[in-house]
C-alpha cells in the first residue's frame, strides 16, 4: 500500500491541485470524510464545504468547494466540483456579498427554475459564511 | 477616364476598411487562444465526470430503472435541435454553415414524421432559422460569448433543457455546433445531449460478480446520478458553446486574414490606375503646351 494519495480537484474552467498527499478530508452530502491511501472505492456528492489536505500532520491546503462530486479509489481521489474557492483568499465581505446576491437572484427570479437556482446558491453562500465564521473565531 | 480626385478617396476607403479587419483579425486571434485554453482546460473535468458516469451506469441493475436523463423516454417522436452560432457576423461561412446543417437535418427529421423544435443560441443562428422555421423555435440564448464562455451560462442553459424535457417538450435534444479542429478548419457537428449517452468505461469493471458496483455510494446510487446526469448536459453544453466559441475566433481571423490581403490587392491595382491617370494627364498636358507653342 502506498502511503500517499493522489488528490485531483478539478473545476470546469482548471485542475486547482494535483499531487499526492498524506490525507484529504472531503465534505460528503452524508458528512464529512477523511481518505487514507489505500481507501475502499466510494463515490459520493459533495455539500457545499471545506476540503482540507494533510500533510506531514498540518493542514496544508483547504479550498472551499460546492456542486460536485467525489471518488475516490485505492490511490487516488478526484473531487469535482463546480464552485471553488481557496481559503486563504475567502473573506466574510465576500461571502456576505455572495448572500446578498443571492438573495436578490431569489427575488428577482419569474420562475422555479430561477428561484431554485437562487436559493441553491444562497445555500452555498450560507455555507461559506458559516466555515468563515468558525475559522475566523479560532485564535 | 477616371477622376484623379475619386480615384483617391477610393484608395482612402479602401485603405481604412484594410486597417478595421486587420484590427479584428488581431482580436480575433487574442480571442482565439484564450478559447483554445479554456476549450483545453474543461477537458480533465469532462473527462473525470465521464469515467465517474460509466462507473455508475454499469453498476445499473437494468437500464430501464435508469433517470428518463440516461434512460430517454422510450420514445423518439419530438426532437430538440440547439444549433450554436455566433451573435456577430464577419466569420466566414461559421454561421452559414451550422444554419445550413440544421435547416437539413429539420427536413430530413420531418420527412420522417418526427416533430422538431429549435432553441437557438446565438443571434445569427435565430434570425435565420426563424425565418425559416418560424414558430418551431421555442426558445432563444444570445450574449453567452462575449468574451469567453461562463459555466454558468452553461448551466443555466443546462437547466432550462433538462426542465423541459422533464415537462416531456423532447424526447432527444441534439447540438449543432462548428467543432473547433485547427484555425482552419472547423467542422459541424452534431452531438445528442439528452438522454445522455454513457461512454464505454476503460477500466477494469466495477462491478462484482452479483451485479452490483463495488464501489461505496453515498448517499446513493440513484441520488448520485440524480445529481450527476444534470451536471453532465450542463458540462457537455459547457464543452459544446467552447468548441463553437474557439471555432468563431477562427473563422474569423482566417475569414479577416483574407479580406486584408484582398483589400491589398485592391489598394495595389488602384495605386496603379491612379499613377498611370496621372502620367497619361500630365503627358497631354505636356503635349497641348508644345502643340499650343509650335502654333505661334
Amino acid at each position: 500500500m502506498a502511503d500517499k494519495v493522489l488528490v485531483e480537484l478539478v473545476t470546469p474552467v482548471e485542475v486547482i491541485l494535483s499531487r499526492e498527499v498524506d490525507m484529504v478530508v472531503v465534505p460528503g452530502g452524508d458528512g464529512d470524510f477523511g481518505i487514507l491511501p489505500g481507501h475502499a472505492p466510494l463515490l459520493s456528492t459533495l455539500r457545499p464545504g471545506v476540503v482540507n489536505i494533510y500533510e506531514g500532520g498540518a493542514v496544508t491546503d483547504s479550498v472551499f468547494v460546492a456542486d460536485g462530486f467525489a471518488e475516490a479509489t485505492e490511490a487516488r481521489v478526484t473531487i469535482l466540483a463546480e464552485d471553488t474557492l481557496s481559503m486563504s483568499e475567502a473573506t466574510n465581505e465576500a461571502a456576505q456579498a455572495r448572500i446578498a446576491e443571492a438573495r436578490r437572484q431569489i427575488d428577482a427570479a419569474e420562475d422555479d427554475g430561477g428561484r431554485a437556482a437562487g436559493e441553491r446558491a444562497l445555500g452555498t453562500a450560507e455555507a461559506l459564511a458559516q466555515v468563515l465564521e468558525r475559522r475566523d473565531r479560532r485564535p | 477616364m477616371a477622376n484623379l480626385k475619386e480615384l483617391r478617396v477610393r484608395i482612402g476607403s479602401v485603405r481604412s476598411t484594410q486597417k478595421i479587419t486587420a484590427a479584428m483579425k488581431m482580436v480575433a486571434a487574442s480571442k482565439l487562444r484564450r478559447a483554445q485554453v479554456a476549450a483545453e482546460a474543461v477537458r480533465p473535468y469532462a473527462d473525470r465526470m465521464e469515467r465517474m458516469l460509466s462507473l455508475l451506469a454499469e453498476g445499473l441493475p437494468e437500464l430501464s430503472a435508469a433517470p428518463p436523463l440516461l434512460a430517454g423516454t422510450g420514445k423518439d417522436e419530438a426532437h430538440l435541435l440547439v444549433p450554436v452560432s455566433a451573435d456577430r457576423g464577419l466569420c466566414g461561412s461559421f454561421n452559414t454553415n451550422v444554419i445550413r446543417e440544421t435547416r437539413r437535418r429539420v427536413f430530413g427529421l420531418r420527412e420522417m414524421g418526427k416533430t422538431v423544435t429549435l432553441f437557438c443560441i446565438g443571434r445569427k443562428g435565430r434570425e435565420a432559422l426563424r425565418r425559416v422555421f418560424g414558430d418551431a423555435v421555442v426558445g432563444d440564448r444570445e450574449g453567452l460569448m462575449r468574451t469567453g464562455v461562463a459555466f454558468a451560462d452553461a448551466g443555466a442553459v443546462a437547466d432550462e433543457l433538462v426542465q423541459m424535457y422533464e415537462t416531456g417538450a423532447f424526447d432527444v435534444c441534439t447540438f449543432v455546433f462548428n467543432r473547433f479542429e485547427s484555425v482552419i478548419s472547423q467542422t459541424v457537428t452534431a452531438r445528442t445531449v439528452i438522454p445522455v449517452p454513457v461512454p464505454e468505461a476503460e477500466e477494469t469493471p466495477a462491478v462484482a460478480p452479483g451485479g452490483r458496483a463495488l464501489h461505496i455510494l453515498e448517499p446513493s446510487d440513484e441520488e448520485i446520478l440524480a445529481e450527476l446526469l444534470p451536471r453532465n448536459v450542463a458540462v457537455q453544453v459547457f464543452r459544446a458553446l467552447l468548441e463553437s466559441f474557439a471555432s468563431e475566433q477562427g473563422s474569423r481571423m482566417t475569414a479577416m486574414d483574407s479580406a486584408t490581403r484582398n483589400a491589398g490587392e485592391m489598394i495595389d491595382s488602384l495605386t496603379l490606375t491612379y499613377n498611370r491617370t496621372r502620367q497619361a494627364q500630365i503627358t497631354k498636358e505636356l503635349i497641348e503646351i508644345i502643340s499650343g507653342a509650335e502654333a505661334i
